[in-house]
């Protein structure tokens, strides 16, 4: 929004209407924002959010840990602090498992950005209360989650709330100029293909003397499924995400294979090093799919499909390289130009609130979560899943009422060790 | 430390290398037996890193675009034969952070920092080591190595004999310090006037851009590197017999990106220009890459990094250590032959950590 805009408004400027009432915010409104999940994802969504519209501001931080929440405030504070658009005085800046009621409350849009095993508490308390929601993907760490997602969707959809979903590469150029491409039969229909995250891992947080078990997995929270939902969902579901939607389906079955071993050490918790998954789709695709962490390995992150008559290769660097069957260059996008998708989100986001628009992830946010979550089932259970059997699937692995109190779903057994599942002995419920 | 010449060890036989060329750069150091081509072994691995010497002199630095020309003087150094592979690299970034900072607090300070694993493996030192190093008046902050990147900075391209990439400048920066603590020689990046003199390699006065025949020869560019980038012993060494200077993945040098290089070199001849970086961007890379086309494979080709090369990071503040979007930027070293005779003179070579929130 640019600031003649702003200043057209008169003596309306930033009035601060209730938002929820109407789920429509005039072209002068402050948006307040709220930040659920302080940690640099959080953080950099804020700024997306400042950098959006000029109207932003943020009014409220929650996050499990203070220093985390103040990491948050002193970065913001670097880049905004002198411009008067963040507004967060101590007494809105909220820590705990509770947290993020209160900072909802306060906002007119919340970020959703903790550890994917919170956010359908998360998503359906921001729904509940009308809110504009920005959430980062996955949606759900199992299939009890992405159920409750996917109804508080349908409560959303009626409030006509926005709802975006942070797999951003349904909002970055590459993707949607082959996209169209496909969509307009340039390579045929597609029939397989593979897609990768492969890659060296990422960070992990060792155990301090003076945590508690509950405080070290919220840490060090990758390593454990209630958090995190294993590498399979919490990175590679950008990847299985654009086949399905280059497909235009989702899986109808996942088997495959998958352990650990290189990640095998007692930071490592319980998830899996590598997963080698085929989704095969009702139009009859098969997608290879395959996710590694470890080090020194062939790494790749990128999208291959096959069409009847070509190929594409796709990335998040900009890639998107159109072949026809004999290997002739169809399409070379030149991304040198093209804009950020994580701000092109925001930037989407706030003009629908602006215009009385209406943007819905939600479906499809959910919906490559379960894909994902398929393939885990099928890689810890060595067996064939369906996608009725993962929609239906009873796995509930987030606790109720979580505190500092609560025991984790998952404890180390006496040397330390967390179980990990074994292919042939898991049993999908 | 000591600073002392390392003895040369022996230097494998380049089967493209010029006879000539050899002979040439031996008469020239004919007074100085040490100053030869030799290979820095990176103690405890089977890597080493092959070293070219280039003998110092003048030479006229020209701005293609306004045609400004300034004569230039550099001392002698030895520079990378090759980019840093990512065999190289990946010793520094998976490395051990607890005995890194032990090393180089040990090599740099003679300060012993004995701690707990669980303490020293934190990104951020704890208050007790603090105090020890304040205690000692020693900088806190000096050392660190990259965090693990959320994706593959690779870009599928494969890592053996390949070329680092994607790396900030700071992380570039920090490998020199790795390198150094590692061979108890000095290393830093290039500046950019000795970059430019080790690639132009001995046409002092004048440039002219490379032929068609020397491009095919010596240069992967976008015309050429089938969309990724080569191993960085391919294609043939300019004359003082240094690789892939023009092309493959452009380099970081020490300086601040001047627009306006030239018309802000003092003294004639400028000696030894380094423009201190002071802001973090835009800093400087040279030469061509697999990414640009054909005219940019020049020594003169010059840039400044730039915000966007970190488009793909949502987080703030970004990563001190990788950009996500240009997986088109490596380095080489340099030792220069003088070494800095104290600590304090290679301290004014070390660049600040700035977070960037852009």
């Amino acid at each position: 929004m640019k600031r003649t805009t702003l200043a057209a408004g008169g003596g309306l400027l930033f009035s601060s209407l209730p938002v929820s009432a109407s789920a429509y915010a005039g072209a002068n409104d402050t948006l307040n924002v709220a930040v659920v999940g302080c940690g640099g994802r959080g953080t950099g969504a804020a700024n997306q959010a400042l950098t959006a519209d000029e109207g932003v501001k943020i009014v409220a931080l929650a996050d499990a840990f203070r220093d985390r929440l103040d990491d948050c405030y002193n970065t913001l504070n670097e880049r905004w602090g002198e411009t008067g658009r963040l507004d967060i005085p101590e007494e809105r800046k909220f820590t705990g498992f509770d947290a993020y009621k209160h900072a909802t409350e306060l906002a007119d849009v919340v970020i959703l950005a903790t550890p994917p095993g919170f956010r359908p508490l998360h998503f359906e308390e921001a729904v509940n209360q009308g809110k504009h929601i920005f959430m980062e993907k996955p949606v759900a760490v199992d299939a009890a989650g992405v159920r409750r997602v996917l109804a508080a969707g349908r409560i959303a959809k009626q409030k006509k709330l926005n709802v975006i979903v942070g797999l951003q590469r349904h909002y970055q150029q590459n993707y949607l100029e082959a996209l169209n491409r496909v969509q307009n039969g340039e390579m045929g229909d597609i029939t397989g293909g593979s897609v990768y995250w492969n890659s060296a891992g990422v960070w992990v947080r060792e155990r301090q003397p003076d945590m508690t078990e509950m405080e070290y997995q919220m840490r060090n929270w990758y390593y454990f499924n209630w958090l995190c939902g294993d590498h399979i969902l919490e990175q590679h579901i950008h990847n299985i995400d654009v086949a399905n939607w280059f497909i235009g389906e989702y899986p109808e079955t996942a088997q495959g294979m998958g352990g650990r071993e290189v990640r095998t050490g007692k930071d490592h918790g319980q998830i899996f090093d590598h997963h080698f998954v085929e989704f095969t789709y009702p139009g009859g695709a098969v997608i290879s799919s395959q996710c590694r962490h470890q080090p020194d390995t062939f790494s790749r992150v990128e999208e291959h499909l096959r069409g009847t008559y070509g190929t594409i290769e796709l990335d998040q660097g900009g890639k998107a390289l159109m072949k026809d069957r004999n290997g002739v260059l169809l399409y070379d996008h030149n991304s040198m130009n093209d804009p950020n998708p994580y701000q092109q989100e925001h930037d989407d986001l706030f003009a629908a609130i602006r215009n009385g628009n209406v943007i819905d992830d939600t479906e499809n946010g959910a919906k490559a979560t379960l894909s994902a979550i398929m393939g885990r089932l099928a890689t810890y259970s060595g067996q064939v899943i369906t996608w009725d059997q993962a929609i239906n699937s009873q796995e509930d692995i987030v606790p109720d009422n979580l505190d500092w109190d609560v025991e984790p779903p998952v404890l180390p057994d006496e040397n330390g060790n967390y179980p990990v599942p074994v292919p042939g002995v898991y049993q999908p419920v | 430390m000591s600073c002392g010449t390392s003895e040369p060890a022996s230097t494998p036989e380049s089967s493209n290398r010029d006879a000539d060329t050899e002979q040439a750069i031996l008469e020239e150091n004919e007074f100085d037996a040490d100053f030869i081509p030799y290979s820095e072994n990176i103690p405890e691995t089977s890597e080493a890193i092959e070293l070219v010497p280039v003998a110092g002199g003048t030479f006229t630095m020209i701005d293609e675009d306004t045609g400004k020309r300034h004569e230039v003087a550099v001392d002698s150094f030895w520079i990378g034969k090759f980019e840093v592979t990512w065999d190289q690299y990946n010793l520094f970034a998976q490395g051990d952070l607890n005995e890194l900072r032990q090393d180089f607090y040990k090599v740099m300070y003679d300060v012993d920092i004995e701690m707990e694993a669980d303490a020293m493996s934190s990104p951020s030192l704890t208050d007790e080591v603090l105090d020890m190093l304040r205690e000692a008046d020693v900088p806190a902050d000096v050392i660190s190595k990259p965090s693990p990147a959320y994706s593959d900075m690779t870009s599928g391209m494969g890592t053996d004999g390949f070329p680092a990439i994607s790396m900030t400048h700071y992380a570039a920066h920090m490998f020199t310090k790795w390198l150094t603590i590692k061979t108890g020689e000095f290393y830093r990046l290039p500046t950019e006037a000795e970059w430019e003199y080790a690639c132009r390699a001995g046409s002092n006065d004048n440039y002219s851009a490379p032929s068609d025949s020397e491009l095919e020869n010596q240069a992967w560019h976008r015309g050429n590197s089938n969309r990724k980038y080569q191993l960085v012993e391919s294609k043939e060494p300019n004359t003082l017999g240094i690789y892939n200077m023009l092309g493959n993945v452009t380099e970081w040098t020490l300086d601040q990106y001047k627009e306006d290089y030239i018309g802000e070199l003092q003294g004639a001849p400028a000696q030894n220009p380094w423009f201190k970086p002071e802001e973090l961007y835009p800093r400087t890379v040279r030469g061509g890459s697999w990414t640009e086309s054909a005219e940019e494979a020049s020594c003169l080709q010059r840039r400044g990094s730039q915000p966007n090369w970190k488009m793909n990071d949502p987080q703030l503040p970004k990563s001190l250590w990788w950009h996500t979007n240009a997986p088109f930027v490596g380095f080489r070293v340099v030792k220069p032959k003088d070494q800095p005779e104290d600590l304090e003179e290679m301290e004014e070579y070390w660049i600040e950590a700035m977070q960037d929130y852009f």
